[in-house]
């Protein structure tokens, strides 16, 4: 019976002992929020344009962090969704064919834009805008802050009289790319 | 330190690694002197000569300038300003093609030259030493001097630095092949260019001032030994000749020993370094008060009859430099893609020039050559078909690699764009030298490919800052929305909670008050009877019709309105009765709709005086539905759908997409008078919506 008590009373006394260390651990390096989430966020284009669904590339990354499917980054395309599968250790999916890029919108990066004598001022592209790249207020003639665009696409829709645009970005001898078949190469022997 | 001058004296140098010897071909133009040109016709200005920003327009179109006349202006440091080299007229502000390699234009300034050539007011400076640092930064910066070595970095902001500079080196090596115009210039010039080494003494006081110069120019060697003769301080250092001696960080290994370290710049090591004719331009400006106007540039290569080193005006077209020297157009292979000038003009030296795809392109603050070659001299010039290899990985590229990178695994790396990969093979410390090209027997333009990389890796940075910042500005509006929608809420409460309070109150204003919540009461009183004969009626309003009916009804006022709110249900109802059943499914939405819409409707005084008006309202709507069914003729029967939703208050959306479908037909101006006049009914419709409220569950409490 006293080697039974024995037993069980220090048995209870490691229990006690490790759960204090956990308790004390789960305090001591206690870890706020989910990381993932942040990782994940920073892979995406934040374009907010919520072709995924979301209202916006956080909330995005966060569904995927809780098992949403990775493949509904249209303007990340095959890029973005190698990178979340590397991040996470899942399979290459294709892009999901419900969230495929616009292809109207044609390729590369594309800026918003308005014409500016049909804008009647109804302040809708505003209000649609998710990085508050439009200017203007009400009755008054609204226009694109081209650097804040993300080209995300979402006031388009909202506008009552078709006025916005997305027009690609021009290219400039900043944003030009050396491009071998444009350029011979030179060589002296 | 003063072992490294005793090194120096010595001739003994730290050879940097790797490096080659490709032929100099600098016979061809240094034994003639610099030539003075006749004025051009025209000359075109890119307003942006230099790394930094550009500047602000101070001229316009029409006006007549002065040789001198500053022509842009910018307050930001990195910006440096542009100067009409001769009098003229500016014809025209346009953008033209520039000394690019991708042959894309900027805005550059026209200027018609009179030939008159005058100048605007000058003011020689006697003695230099009477300046402050300020005032001489100050001359160098509006002298609009950028760096003319090649990268164009505003001089005035290099030598604007801290007091503690042990070595200011004077880079007159000029190692690429075909280019003697710094040989020139430091022949026929050597005094001016002292007087400037000088003047960046007095702004530095470094320790010590090195002049590094490759052993090929014993004459300018000669020429400076010559003019620094008095000057304990200045070391003539003169190097063995080897490609790339003359770029900084090999310079500054040659000279010093030390490296400077990845990613920083030799101002971090106490080391200036400057172009021996940015020496000369900064004497001409501080103390001549002549801005950067002109430069030497070298017009070489055997398809020119004369070739030589000139003045050139900045602005002068190359094909005017060409026709000059002596331009024999040679044949070309015939290729029809890609489109190259015929035959090849190539801008800068053999090794880190750029082929010119339009020969107006113009001289500008960093051009040095002109290599127009010949069939004979560089057939890879003439032949557009690369003959590339695969790599058999021989290393000599990483032998002759100045920078110790390894050029074949950053030339897989750069082919698979794996930009972590290139990063960890520091390829930004790549200076584009084109030593491993050179070498390879593979014939793999390596360079072309780092250049792509490093373009791409650049664009790559940008996309990310602006996602960052984008990111940014979703999460401020974000908060901005939350915080909003908490402002709001809490107006509405602090609005109820005085409603409430003047309503308690016993005056002739509560007692109307009073009258009108019953008013409203009984409206939605009348609302449950028509709602439940109504099949589509849901349980929210069975829940309201109960919190009503808990209430006490009043006096008479409100049951004039009441048979009023009846007549319009009556018409209401009669038109639902029209309706299809699938404008019935809609009325679920609709009561939904109703519902939130009460939850922001703060119910005021004013709410019976416009149920009584709502007969008028709901003749006007029809009114606007007959001007936008007048205007939007093509979408007829949309149009009637619109009209048959608004007068049921249909939901925002279903008016929004028959607007959006309606609005793609017609052409613009008649479809902007029908949004508008959609507009209008939707308004009006909303504003019905309030003349007939259920008031809030808060208000019912």
């Amino acid at each position: 019976m006293i080697n039974i008590l024995i037993a069980i009373i220090v048995l209870g006394a490691i229990a006690a002992f490790f759960g204090a260390l956990l308790g004390y651990a789960s305090v001591r390096f206690h870890v706020d929020g989910d990381p993932i989430v942040e990782q994940l966020d920073a892979l995406l284009p934040q374009t907010q344009c919520g072709q995924c669904g979301y209202p916006g590339c956080k909330p995005y990354a966060e569904a995927v962090a809780n098992g949403e499917a990775i493949n509904k980054c249209a303007p990340g395309g095959e890029d973005t969704i190698k990178k979340i599968a590397d991040l996470l250790g899942v399979d290459v999916q294709p892009l999901d064919e419900n969230h495929e890029q616009n292809s109207s919108l044609g390729h590369g990066p594309t800026v918003a834009f308005i014409i500016e004598e049909d804008c009647i001022g109804c302040t809708k592209c505003i209000q649609a805008c998710p990085v508050d790249a439009i200017l203007g207020a009400a009755k008054q003639m609204h226009t694109i802050i081209i650097d804040e665009c993300t080209g995300c696409d979402l006031c388009v829709a909202p506008c009552p009289v078709d006025c916005i645009e997305m027009r690609p970005i021009a290219e400039t001898t900043q944003n030009w790319q050396w491009d071998l078949n444009k350029i011979a190469v030179k060589q002296i022997d | 330190m003063d072992s490294i001058i005793q090194r120096i004296s010595q001739g003994k140098f730290w050879p940097f690694h790797g490096g080659i010897h490709p032929p100099e071909q600098k016979k061809i133009t240094n034994e003639k002197p610099i030539r003075q040109l006749p004025l051009p016709k025209q000359l075109i200005l890119p307003l942006q000569q230099h790394i930094g920003r550009q500047g602000d327009l101070l001229v316009k179109v029409g006006d007549k300038v002065l040789k001198g006349q500053a022509l842009t202006q910018s307050s930001n440091p990195m910006a440096v300003p542009v100067h009409a080299p001769t009098s003229g007229t500016i014809t025209a502000i346009k953008k033209s093609a520039i000394a690019h390699p991708s042959g894309m234009s900027e805005l550059c300034l026209f200027i018609d030259v009179d030939g008159e050539d005058t100048w605007r007011k000058r003011e020689i400076c006697q003695d230099v030493s009477q300046l402050s640092h300020q005032q001489i930064i100050a001359k160098i910066a509006n002298a609009g001097i950028a760096g003319m070595g090649g990268a164009g970095f505003p001089t005035h902001i290099k030598v604007n630095t801290k007091p503690d500079i042990n070595f200011l080196i004077i880079n007159a090596a000029e190692c690429e092949p075909y280019i003697t115009a710094d040989d020139l210039l430091m022949r026929e010039h050597s005094a001016t260019i002292v007087d400037g080494i000088n003047i960046l003494d007095q702004l530095l006081n470094p320790a010590f001032i090195l002049i590094g110069i490759e052993d090929n120019k014993p004459q300018a060697i000669k020429a400076l030994q010559q003019a620094t003769k008095s000057l304990e301080k200045i070391n003539v250092c003169v190097l063995p000749t080897k490609y790339p001696s003359g770029g900084e960080k090999q310079l500054i290994k040659l000279l010093t020993g030390k490296e400077v370290t990845s990613g920083t710049l030799p101002i971090s090591s106490g080391i200036v370094v400057q172009n021996i004719a940015t020496c000369f331009a900064i004497s001409d400006a501080v103390i001549n008060d002549t801005p950067l106007l002109r430069r030497v540039i070298t017009l070489t290569g055997q398809a020119l009859a004369k070739p030589q080193n000139v003045w050139a005006l900045l602005g002068t077209p190359v094909s005017y430099l060409l026709a000059q020297a002596g331009f024999t157009r040679q044949e070309n292979t015939p290729v029809a893609n890609p489109p190259v000038t015929n035959p090849p003009v190539i801008m800068g030296g053999p090794m880190m020039g750029f082929s010119i795809l339009n020969e107006q392109v113009p001289v500008v603050k960093t051009s040095n050559c002109i290599l127009a070659p010949s069939k004979t001299e560089m057939p890879s010039a003439f032949d557009n078909n690369a003959n590339e290899v695969e790599c058999i990985r021989c290393g000599q590229c990483a032998d002759v690699c100045p920078s110790q990178l390894l050029p074949q695994e950053l030339q897989w790396s750069a082919k698979a764009k794996d930009h972590q990969q290139l990063a960890k093979l520091n390829l930004f410390d790549c200076i584009d030298c084109g030593a491993c090209a050179y070498v390879c027997p593979s014939q793999i333009p390596l360079v072309q490919y780092y250049r792509i990389a490093k373009a791409e890796i650049r664009q790559q940075q940008q996309l990310d800052l602006k996602a960052e910042k984008a990111k940014e500005r979703f999460e401020a509006r974000k908060l901005r929305l939350e915080r909003d929608k908490i402002a709001r809420e809490e107006k509405h409460k602090k609005a109820a909670a005085a409603r409430k309070a003047s309503m308690n109150k016993k005056t002739p204003e509560a007692g109307a008050a009073k009258s009108a919540v019953a008013a409203a009461l009984a409206r939605v009183k009348a609302k449950k009877a028509a709602g439940k004969q109504d099949s589509t009626s849901t349980a929210t309003n069975n829940e309201e019709t109960k919190s009503s009916s808990e209430l006490p009804i009043a006096n008479d006022e409100a049951l004039d309105d009441k048979s009023q709110v009846k007549a319009a249900i009556a018409r209401a109802k009669a038109k639902r009765l029209a309706k299809s059943t699938a404008v019935r499914e809609k009325a679920v939405t609709n009561d939904e709709e109703t519902k939130s819409s009460d939850e922001l409707l703060v119910a005021d005084e004013e709410e019976s005086k416009q149920s009584n008006s709502a007969d008028d309202k709901k003749a006007k709507i029809a009114a606007a539905i007959a001007k936008a069914k007048e205007k939007a003729k093509a979408k007829k029967a949309q149009a009637t759908e619109l009209a048959a939703l608004s007068s049921e208050q249909n939901s925002e959306q279903n008016s929004e997409n028959s607007s959006a479908t309606s609005a793609k037909a017609d052409d613009k101006k008649a479809r902007i008078a029908a949004a508008v006049a959609k507009a209008k009914a939707k308004a009006k419709a909303k504003k019905e919506q309030q003349s007939n409220p259920q008031p809030s569950n808060e208000e019912i409490k």
